[in-house]
Parts: C-alpha cells; sequence; structure tokens
C-alpha cells in the first residue's frame, strides 16, 4: 500500500504557472486525475513520477522524496502518455529489456506475465512499429507493470483506444486497484474517469478544482445551467412550451431566429425536449449546446 | 545489476544507431576515407606528407568526427526527441550509468568506423612507415570520444543537435580553425594531430601545441562531457515544451 501525496505543490516554467499550490493524497486504489487539455495533468503526472522538480512544495512516495531519486522507480510504473516506444524491437524485447533495467532476477518470466496480464500474447513478437494505438498503449502498461509497482501512473490511458480496448483497459485498472495498488490516471473526459476511478481530483488551469467520489463531481458538473440554442419550426410557439417545463430557467427569442433555452439539469432537459415538440408537433431542426465545451464546465467548477 | 542495465541500455542503444537510415553513414564514411588512401597511393605513392595529410585533413578532420556525431546522435536524440527515454529514465538506475552504457556504443562505433579505418587507411598509403596507422588510430579514438562526449551533451541540451553539431564543425573546426592560430587552443581536431605527432615519426601536424595540453584537455572534455550529460538527463523534462 503506497501513498502519493503533494503538499502545497507549484510549479512553473519561466512566468507560466503550469500547477498552482496542489495539496493531494493519492492513496490505493484508482483515482481519476480530471481537467482540460493544458490543466497541468501532465505536469502533475511528471511531478509524481519524478520527471520534475516542484518549483515549490513537495512531492513525496511514502514520505520519500521523489525528485533525483531513481529508487522511487522500483515503487512506480509510469505508461507516458507520447507514443513513441522502441519501434524496432519487438513487444517481447520492449518488457524484456524494461525488465531488465529494473534489475529483476527472472526478466524473461516477469515480461511473459506482465505481457500476459494486458493481453498481448498473441502478437509479442511482431516489431512494435505494426501495432495499433491500443496495443502499443497495451504493451506500454507491460513495461510499466514488468516490475509489479505498488503505483501506477499512467498520463491520458484512454486517447485514441476504439471502445472495445476502452474497456478492456478500463476492466484492467479497476483490476489493479482492487488488488490494493495505487492507481492515478488522467483524462479529459468525465465519462471515462466516472467509469474506473472512485476517487476524482480534479485539475482546472493549474489549480485543484475540486476532490471526490465521482458522484459528487458528477452532480458537481452536472447540475449546472446549461445553455442551449434550438432552431425549430415555430420558435415562439416551442418557447412558451419549454417556459412551462420546471427544467427549463428561461428561453428567449433570438432575433436571428431560434430560441435561447437555459436548462437547469441537463439530463431531464434532453429527455423533456424531444418529448414536448413531439406532442405539440413542432418541427425541431437544431440543437446547440453553447457552453458545452469543457473548458466551460469547468469553468463552472471553478467559480462554484 | 547495473552491468545488466548498462548492458540492456548499449544493445538497444546499438539498435538505435543501426536501425536507422543514418547509420548507413557510419559504413560509407570509412569506405570512403580507405577508398581514397588507395585513390592517392595510386597516383602519387608513398609519401609521408602527403599521407599525413590526407588522413589528418579527411580522417580526424571530416570522418571521426561525423562517425561520432552520427553515433552519439543515433544513440541519444532520437530517444530524447520523441520521449520514448522515459522509459529509460523511469527505472532504478542512476543517469550516469545511462550515459555511459551509451557512450560506449558511440565510441565503439568510433573504434569501428574510425580508429580501425583509419589505421588501415594508414597502412594504405605508407606501409613502409608503420607508425603512420596505428598514431592516427589512436588519435581518432582520442579524439572521437572528445567529440561524443560533446555531441552527447549537446544532445541532451538541444533538439537540433545534429545541425547544431554539423555547424559547429563545419564553422569552428573547418573553417575558423583553418584560418586562425589561436582556435588550436580549443580545437578537438587539433588536440589530436598534437597526440598523433607524439606517435608518428617525421611529421608536424599542428605547429605550436603541445601534447601534454592536448592530451589534457581531451580528457577534460570527455570527462566534463559525460558528467554534465549525466547531470542534465537527471532533469530530463518528461513533457517536453510545456
Amino acid at each position: 500500500m503506497s501513498t502519493v501525496q503533494l503538499d502545497h505543490v507549484s510549479r512553473w516554467y519561466k512566468n507560466v504557472v503550469a500547477v498552482n499550490d496542489v495539496s493531494m493524497t493519492i492513496g490505493p486504489g484508482v483515482t481519476g486525475l480530471l481537467g482540460p487539455n493544458g490543466a497541468g495533468k501532465s505536469t502533475l503526472i511528471a511531478l509524481m513520477s519524478g520527471f520534475l522538480s516542484p518549483s515549490t512544495g513537495t512531492v513525496t512516495l511514502d514520505g520519500e522524496a521523489l525528485w533525483r531519486n531513481e529508487e522511487v522507480y522500483r515503487q512506480i510504473g509510469l505508461v507516458p502518455e507520447r507514443e513513441a516506444l522502441f519501434d524496432y524491437l519487438t513487444g517481447r524485447r520492449f518488457v524484456v529489456a524494461n525488465a531488465e533495467l529494473h534489475g529483476l532476477p527472472d526478466p524473461g518470466a516477469a515480461a511473459q506475465a506482465s505481457i500476459a496480464l494486458v493481453e498481448m500474447t498473441d502478437a509479442q513478437d511482431r516489431t512494435i512499429s505494426t501495432y495499433s494505438k491500443g496495443m502499443r498503449q497495451r504493451i506500454k502498461m507491460a513495461s510499466s507493470l514488468v516490475h509489479d509497482p505498488a503505483v501506477l501512473l499512467l498520463d491520458e490511458p484512454f486517447n485514441g483506444m476504439d471502445p472495445r480496448q476502452r474497456i478492456h483497459l478500463m476492466q484492467l485498472l479497476r483490476g489493479m486497484g482492487a488488488e490494493g495498488r495505487t492507481v492515478l490516471f488522467s483524462s479529459h473526459i468525465l465519462e471515462e474517469v466516472e467509469q474506473v476511478a472512485r476517487q476524482i481530483e480534479v485539475v482546472v488551469a493549474g489549480r485543484h478544482a475540486a476532490s471526490g467520489d465521482f458522484g459528487a463531481i458528477r452532480r458537481l458538473m452536472t447540475d449546472r445551467p446549461n445553455r442551449f440554442v434550438l432552431r425549430t419550426g415555430d420558435d415562439r410557439r416551442l418557447a412558451s412550451v419549454l417556459l412551462a417545463d420546471s427544467s427549463v430557467r428561461g428561453a428567449r427569442l433570438r432575433t436571428e431566429g431560434g430560441i435561447e433555452v437555459e436548462a437547469n439539469d441537463f439530463g431531464r432537459f434532453s429527455e423533456v425536449l424531444p418529448r414536448l415538440t413531439r406532442e405539440h408537433n413542432i418541427r425541431l431542426m437544431e440543437v446547440t449546446p453553447t457552453d458545452e465545451s469543457l473548458e466551460r464546465v469547468f469553468a463552472y467548477l471553478v467559480s462554484s | 545489476m547495473t552491468t545488466r542495465a548498462a548492458g540492456t541500455i548499449a544493445r538497444l542503444g546499438v539498435a538505435s544507431v543501426f536501425g536507422r537510415r543514418r547509420g548507413i553513414l557510419l559504413f560509407v564514411l570509412p569506405l570512403v576515407l580507405v577508398g581514397l588512401a588507395g585513390l592517392v597511393r595510386f597516383l602519387v605513392g608513398q609519401d609521408i606528407e602527403v599521407a599525413s595529410n590526407v588522413l589528418y585533413g579527411l580522417g580526424i578532420g571530416v570522418v571521426v568526427p561525423l562517425v561520432a556525431l552520427v553515433a552519439t546522435t543515433g544513440v541519444l536524440a532520437p530517444e530524447i526527441d520523441d520521449g520514448s527515454i522515459a522509459y529509460l529514465l523511469a527505472k532504478p538506475v542512476s543517469r550516469h550509468t545511462i550515459v555511459i552504457s551509451k557512450l560506449t556504443v558511440a565510441v565503439g562505433c568510433v573504434v569501428a568506423f574510425g580508429a580501425m579505418p583509419m589505421l588501415i587507411a594508414g597502412m594504405v598509403l605508407m606501409i613502409e612507415e608503420p607508425s603512420l596507422g596505428p598514431g592516427y588510430a589512436v588519435g581518432s579514438l582520442l579524439g572521437g570520444a572528445a567529440y561524443c562526449a560533446l555531441f552527447a551533451l549537446l544532445s541532451v541540451m538541444s533538439r537540433h543537435a545534429v545541425v547544431i553539431g554539423l555547424i559547429y564543425l563545419l564553422v569552428w573546426e573547418g573553417l575558423l580553425g583553418g584560418l586562425l592560430d589561436g582556435v588550436r587552443w580549443l580545437s578537438v581536431t587539433r588536440w589530436s594531430g598534437a597526440i598523433i605527432e607524439q606517435f608518428v615519426e617525421g611529421v608536424e601536424i599542428v605547429p605550436d601545441l603541445g601534447w601534454v595540453y592536448a592530451g589534457a584537455a581531451t580528457a577534460l572534455v570527455i570527462i566534463l562531457g559525460t558528467w554534465l550529460t549525466g547531470r542534465r538527463l537527471r532533469g530530463f523534462n518528461l513533457t517536453g515544451d510545456e
């Protein structure tokens, strides 16, 4: 059981602040690090994996400093975001090399076990350059698991995976968490995080915006006013119909045509809208969320 | 444990150098050197002055530094460029072990594709002077090792190590070194020349440069370059230019 602890950590590059006074404790189980692109997730993972020194504050693994301490890598498995691998090696050679670098007594056996865990045994003798994105991700996983680390850090592991690979990786991560490993992965997609992680840490613009279990974070993120622009066959009538429903907080006819709707509850509104248009026989031509971008969601989170 | 890790890093390094198209240069450069040596011998005959000029100008001045550049950047730069060096760094292995293992591969390339061909070229050019080839081979090894250490440091400091290395060779070692005498104090190629003079009878390559200074300066570059590269690698920035 290992714990990664960040204590008032800030990190800046010249005069750009990437991480701003973040304190968090990552314990056993799966933790999701959620935030929009550029929020500082990669910087946080680099700090937690000893690749960056904090400008201020401390990052420790079970009380030991991570920066300039190569010994911590006996405990840590790191899956970097970048795709690049040793393309000229076969998957097996790559994982064996990782096992050798860890100084494991039986690199071959450790590699086999790790490759089997990520279900890459069949493809292990192909060169990595022939692998798909998902296979690369899995062989990266195998390389980082080869020394049976207590802590597993993954930077955007789901990027570029197809749904089947995604499900497989999610199962794998859940299993690791259930075994008592400390697993942390970053993502910018809430749905992805909440399917795997019980604990979620949200970072926005370098700051630690929220922390809690996925239910709490989900409520924070969805119970907020949503704005949509609708183009319909009869704007005025639909506007009045919508206003009568409790899921809608406001509706405004736009001078250029269309209705601007502010909904209280995204989930309910998405059920109500098609039903109402059908009941009143109004054609619905277009529904455009105007503030659905993640940045807006996160901005809302930060301001609340 | 460390030795096995070092062996793994070296093996990966060898694959990295020869797994790329640039690696072909390592075979082409010595062929050009030996080929030209043969041509000169055929046209001019055995002449110590000419032989030494060919070995110094083409061998020490061009082939050895280029071999060192191709080998060192081949072993370090691509992994740093694409971030895959993270897999080496996220291991309980000292950064200095990583650098020394990689430099061993690069220096090995210098021996195989620099020093050995120089030995052969020396014999082709002048079989009557048996010290010529070995003397130049020793100079190639020492100068080549210094170049490796220099280019290793360059590789961890800049993403344009190859280009900067080439410009440095062309402008500083080549152009300015030929024009300004003072450059000899700060020129790896000229240090090699001064060392070679100690081994080969009857040639003067770099006037007014003591071999003690040249040897010490070469050693200093090798040691300092290696150490600084390891130090720089300790603070390697995984996320790139964020």
